[in-house]
C-alpha cells in the first residue's frame, strides 16, 4: 500500500462497502430527525405536517423525561459500577489455579449467553416474586416479611439484573488482560517489598487500565439503550420509576402512537449518548493511546 | 554484608527434582556466575536464593540467619529480571523509588537515593520518561537502579543482557564488573554464555542437571577443569576432546587440548590433517581441521593473521605441558 497508484486503487475498492454502510446508518438518522419535526401520531393518519420543534418541546416538558434521563444515567453508571468492580474481582478469582478451571470459568461466562428477556423474566417470577421467589422464600424461612423488589425498589432491581448479564462479558476482557500480566514484573514488585494488597494496586490495576477502558466504552453504548428488561419486568413502573429513555421513546411511539414524539425522544437519546461519550473519551480514552 | 550459605538445598518440582542436595557458600563481596546450558536448573537456584521459589529441602542462610522460610522481600536481597520487570505505567523515577516508596522511605532520603543512583547509572535526563520510550541498555540500567537504591546485602542478575545486541551487551558487562568494584556488594549472576563468566566472574559455579560440576575462579576452571563437561564448557572455543588411541598414548581414557595451545606449522608436527573451515578475525585465526586420523576435528586458534586457507595441509602439535587427561568417568586424572 505504498504507491499513490495502490493507494487510489484501495480507495476505489473500499467505496462501496463504504457507501453501504453510511447509506444504512444515515438514512434512519435523516428519517428520525425529519419524522420529529413532524405532527405524526398513527390514530390520525394522513394529518401530518410540519410542526417545527414543538415535539421536542412536548418531550421535554413531559414531567417523565427528567425522571427518564435520571434513570438512565444511574442505570449506566450502577451497572459499570458492579461489572466493573466484580469483573475485576472474578478476574482475579479466576486466574487462580484451581481444579476444575475449565468448567468454572464457562459456567461464568454462561449469563452471557442468556437472552435478555429470558433472563429478566427468570429474574422477576424466580427469584423476586414475592410470592413464590426464591428470595422470598429465603426471606420466609429466616423470618423476615418477602421484599417485592420490582415494586419497592424497581430501579436497583433492574440494576441488578442487567449486571447479572454484563459481568461475565467484564470478566471475560479483565480476565484475559490479567493474564497478559508479566509474571516478572509481579516477582519484581514482591522483591521490592510490596504486600499483595500494593501489588494488585500498583502493578496489577495499572495493568488493566485499558481493558477497564475498552469494557466502559462497550458497556455504556449497549446499557444506554436498554429496554428489554425493562419491558418484561416492571413495564417502566410503578409510575415512572424504572423508565429511562428508551422505554420512554418506545412509550411515546408506540403506546402512544405519537411517532412524531418518538423520534423526537430518539433523537434526544442520540445527543444524551454523545455527551455521555464525549465525557468518557475525555475521562478514559487517554488509556487507550500508546 | 552478604553472606549466603545454601546447606543441602533441593527442589522438586512434582516428582522431578531439578536441584539434587546442594551446598555451597557464596562469600561477602563476592561476584559468584552461575553457568551452565539451558535447563541446567541454574535460574531455579537464583530464584530459590530469591525466595520466588520454596525450597523442597535444606537451608539457605543469609548472614548466617535463616532464610529460608521468609519471603523474598524479607531477605534485602534485590533481583534484575532478564525481561527486567520494568513497571510500565510508571516513570524511571517512580520505578526507581517503588522499592522504597513500599518501604516506607522518607520522601528526601527517596530523593537523595534516586538522585545518586541516576547519576550513576547515567540515567539523570531520563528520569521523567516512561520504559516504554528507553532502549534495552537504559531499561536495563533502570533495573539496575531499581536494585541498587535498596541497598540490599545481594544482587542477583538473572540472564540480564540476553536481551541486548552484541555490542550493547560488551558495554553493559563493564558497567556491571565497575557496578560490583564500586559497590563491593555481593553479587550472584546467572548466565549461560561462559564469555560473560569468565569475563565478570570472581567464582564461578559451574551447573549441570542442578548439579554443581565445579566451583573456582575462573583461570582455576580454565587451567585445572575437574571433569570433561567443565573442560568443554570454560573456554571458547571449546576445548578439543580426543578419546581413543590418542588418548591412550597419554595413559588416558580422553585427553583435552585447547585450541591455542596446539601449534601449526606447515612443514612438520604430530598430526598431519587439512583446514576445513578458517575463520580470519584479524587478531586471530582459527581453523578447523580435519583427516588428521583422529575422530575428532581438531579446532586451533592461531595468533593473529596467518596465511593459512581451506584446503591446506597443516601439521598440529599439542604442547605438552597443556595436555588435559580425564578418566573413563570424565573426571581428571592426576
Amino acid at each position: 500500500m505504498a504507491t499513490q497508484h495502490s493507494r487510489s486503487a484501495a480507495r476505489i475498492m473500499i467505496s462501496p462497502a463504504v457507501v453501504l454502510l453510511l447509506a444504512w446508518m444515515i438514512v434512519p438518522l435523516v428519517l428520525t430527525v425529519y419524522f420529529s419535526l413532524l405532527r405524526y401520531n398513527l390514530l390520525m393518519p394522513g394529518t401530518e405536517r410540519f410542526v417545527g420543534f414543538l415535539n421536542y418541546k412536548l418531550f421535554y416538558q413531559n414531567p417523565a423525561f427528567w425522571t427518564a434521563m435520571l434513570n438512565t444515567l444511574l442505570l449506566v453508571g450502577g451497572v459499570l459500577i458492579i461489572t466493573v468492580v466484580g469483573g475485576i474481582l472474578l478476574a482475579i478469582l479466576l486466574d487462580q489455579p484451581i481444579w476444575g478451571q475449565g468448567i468454572v470459568r464457562i459456567l461464568v461466562i454462561a449469563p452471557f449467553f442468556v437472552m435478555p428477556t429470558v433472563s429478566a423474566l427468570v429474574w422477576k417470577n424466580m427469584f423476586m416474586n414475592p410470592v413464590s421467589g426464591l428470595f422470598a422464600e429465603f426471606s420466609k424461612a429466616v423470618g423476615l416479611a418477602p421484599f417485592d423488589f420490582l415494586s419497592q425498589a424497581p430501579l436497583a432491581s433492574i440494576i441488578g439484573i442487567v449486571s447479572w448479564q454484563w459481568l461475565p462479558f467484564a470478566t471475560l476482557i479483565l480476565l484475559t488482560a490479567i493474564q497478559s500480566l508479566d509474571s516478572e514484573q509481579m516477582e519484581a514488585a514482591e522483591m521490592d517489598g510490596a504486600s499483595a494488597l500494593s501489588r494488585f494496586w500498583y502493578i496489577t490495576l495499572p495493568h488493566l487500565s485499558r481493558a477497564i477502558t475498552v469494557v466502559i466504552l462497550i458497556q455504556t453504548i449497549f446499557l444506554l439503550s436498554v429496554f428489554a428488561e425493562i419491558l418484561v419486568t416492571t413495564n417502566g413502573g410503578p409510575g415512572n420509576a424504572s423508565t429511562n429513555l428508551t422505554y420512554l421513546v418506545y412509550a411515546r411511539s408506540l403506546l402512544n402512537f405519537d411517532v412524531g414524539g418518538g423520534s423526537a425522544g430518539g433523537v434526544v437519546a442520540i445527543i444524551l449518548a454523545n455527551i455521555v461519550a464525549i465525557f468518557l473519551m475525555r475521562m478514559i480514552g487517554k488509556n487507550l493511546d500508546a | 554484608m552478604g553472606r549466603i550459605t545454601l546447606d543441602k538445598v533441593t527442589k522438586k518440582f512434582g516428582d522431578v527434582e531439578v536441584i539434587p542436595p546442594l551446598d555451597l557458600t557464596i562469600e561477602d563481596g563476592e561476584f559468584v556466575v552461575f553457568v551452565g546450558p539451558s535447563g541446567c536448573g541454574k535460574s531455579t537456584l537464583l530464584r530459590l536464593i530469591a525466595g520466588l521459589e520454596d525450597v523442597s529441602g535444606g537451608e539457605i542462610r543469609i548472614d548466617g540467619k535463616p532464610a529460608t522460610d521468609l519471603p523474598p522481600a524479607k531477605r534485602g536481597l534485590a533481583m534484575v529480571f532478564q525481561s527486567y520487570a520494568l513497571y510500565p505505567h510508571m516513570s524511571v523515577r517512580k520505578n526507581i523509588a517503588f522499592p522504597m516508596k513500599m518501604a516506607g522511605m522518607p520522601e528526601d532520603e527517596q530523593k537523595r537515593r534516586i538522585d545518586n543512583a541516576a547519576r550513576a547509572l547515567n540515567l539523570t535526563d531520563y528520569l521523567d520518561r516512561r520504559p516504554g520510550q528507553l532502549s534495552g541498555g537504559q531499561r536495563q540500567r533502570v533495573a539496575i537502579g531499581r536494585a541498587i537504591v535498596r541497598e540490599p546485602a545481594a544482587f542477583l542478575f538473572d540472564e540480564p543482557l540476553s536481551n541486548l545486541d552484541a555490542a550493547l551487551r560488551v558495554g553493559m558487562r563493564m558497567e556491571i564488573s565497575e557496578l560490583h568494584k564500586k559497590l563491593d556488594t555481593t553479587m550472584i549472576y546467572v548466565t549461560h554464555d561462559q564469555v560473560e563468566a569468565m569475563t565478570m566472574a570472581d567464582k564461578i559455579v559451574v551447573l549441570r542437571a542442578g548439579n554443581i560440576e565445579q566451583v573456582g575462579s575462573p583461570l582455576e576452571l580454565y587451567r585445572n577443569p575437574r571433569n570433561t563437561f567443565v573442560a568443554g564448557f570454560i573456554g571458547s572455543p571449546k576445548m578439543n576432546l580426543i578419546d581413543g588411541a590418542e588418548a591412550k598414548k597419554h595413559s588416558a581414557e580422553t585427553i583435552g587440548v585447547r585450541p591455542e595451545h596446539i601449534d601449526v606449522s606447515a612443514s612438520e608436527g604430530t598430526w598431519k590433517g587439512r583446514i576445513g573451515v578458517a575463520e580470519h578475525l584479524g587478531s586471530d585465526t582459527f581453523f578447523h581441521v580435519h583427516d588428521t586420523g583422529l575422530a575428532e576435528t581438531i579446532t586451533i586458534r592461531a595468533g593473529g593473521e596467518v596465511g593459512l586457507h581451506h584446503g591446506d595441509t597443516v601439521f598440529l602439535t599439542p604442547q605438552h605441558d597443556k595436555i588435559h587427561r580425564f578418566d573413563s568417568k570424565g573426571l581428571r586424572a592426576a
